[in-house]
């Protein structure tokens, strides 16, 4: 499978270190360079500096031809945008998209968006954990 | 009208201050306390504090009673986001975001933005009519019928001067509106109408012959 990730920050990067370890092709993007040091010196993806908002920078990564698109970078309109532009753009197969606000995440997936929120699925965790 | 501006930068203060003599309810949305408090000092309390893309800032302020939500922050994905959680989470009949980089409008558009305003393309298109050279202006886009109002300049070298338009070969969907010559006296074109130098020629095109109309009225 071809991946295209956008941002390379802890998720991005460990994200991208298991899929490639697992013989999937992965393109990594992230608008700052020093944000790949996250990746481990194993990798055998691509890293490239570009702003996944930009259809250019997208087109470069490969966008074209990858079965999914994940956008975890640290703001949700960002990923959300960019989200939207793998699917009605590029028409990505897959699209994943981590959103932190809850309710945001809630109208994105109305709105056919694969999202996730991190604060909605460790707040239950904790939850469980706590109650057990 | 209810309406909500999300950003209170220049663009979102004037448009309120414009929007508020009109006699308009309005809210603007921002989220730097400093920004708020001095729109607040000199409009009246018009600005809450918030985010505008957070269901919760956007329910406080009643925006599911709106008619309008106008986004003019500086970020494209927040003016997306605001527009499209406004109209998919509080129905608001119609949204307008501004739009800074050119290749997302037509994104906007298949997302269901109702109006994009480019802010970038009017900006250099105000520069580009100022320079003498420049051949062909966009005045004005009839969106839904795919046309456009342009304004084509004959400059002193064009190879047109003194030939009727009748043996002008325009472009197919284009058809000339209106010439005001150098005395600034419009008038209607004829086939008959002879081109001067100087001329200043309205015309309706589309996108894809603006081009072609251009070199057809300046015989380039």
């Amino acid at each position: 499978m071809k991946v295209v990730i956008m941002g390379c920050g802890r998720l991005g990067a460990q994200l991208a270190s298991l899929l490639d370890s697992n013989g999937h092709s992965v393109t990594i993007l992230d608008t700052d360079a020093y944000s790949f040091r996250r990746l481990p010196h194993t990798f055998g993806g691509t890293a490239l500096v570009g702003n996944g908002l930009n259809e250019e920078a997208l087109k470069k990564a490969g966008i074209e031809e990858a079965d999914a698109f994940v956008a975890v970078t640290q703001g949700d309109n960002r990923n959300v945008m960019a989200s939207q532009i793998a699917k009605h753009i590029f028409n990505v197969p897959r699209v994943i998209c981590r959103i932190y606000d809850p309710l945001r995440q809630e109208l994105y997936s109305t709105l056919g968006v694969e999202a996730f929120s991190p604060t909605t699925i460790f707040a239950q965790i904790l939850k469980e954990k706590l109650e057990s | 009208m209810y309406i909500i501006i999300v950003g209170g930068g220049r663009l979102g203060y004037y448009l309120t201050k414009a929007l508020l003599n009109e006699g308009h309810e309005v809210v603007i949305v921002e989220k730097n306390p400093t920004i708020c408090q001095n729109i607040n000092d000199e409009l009246g309390t018009v600005c809450i504090r918030g985010d505008g893309c957070e269901t919760v800032t956007l329910d406080e302020i009643g925006t599911a009673r709106a008619d309008m939500l106008i986004a003019v922050t500086g970020d494209d994905e927040d003016n997306l986001v605001a527009c499209q959680v406004a109209k998919h989470k509080f129905n608001v009949p119609r949204t307008i975001a501004r739009v800074r980089n050119p290749q997302n409008e037509t994104l906007f558009k298949a997302l269901g933005i109702d109006v994009t305003v480019n802010s970038t393309n009017i900006i250099l298109e105000n520069i580009k009519e100022e320079v003498p050279t420049h051949p062909l202006t966009h005045l004005l886009t009839i969106r839904d019928k795919g046309l456009e109002i342009v304004e084509v300049k004959i400059p002193p070298d064009a190879t047109t001067i003194g030939k009727p338009i009748k043996e002008l070969t325009l472009p197919q969907g284009s058809r000339l509106a209106l010439i005001i010559p150098k005395d600034l006296k419009p008038r209607v074109p004829t086939s008959d109408t002879i081109l001067r130098d100087g001329d200043r020629v309205i015309a309706v095109t589309t996108p894809e012959s603006e081009e072609a109309l251009r070199a057809v009225l300046r015989g380039a």
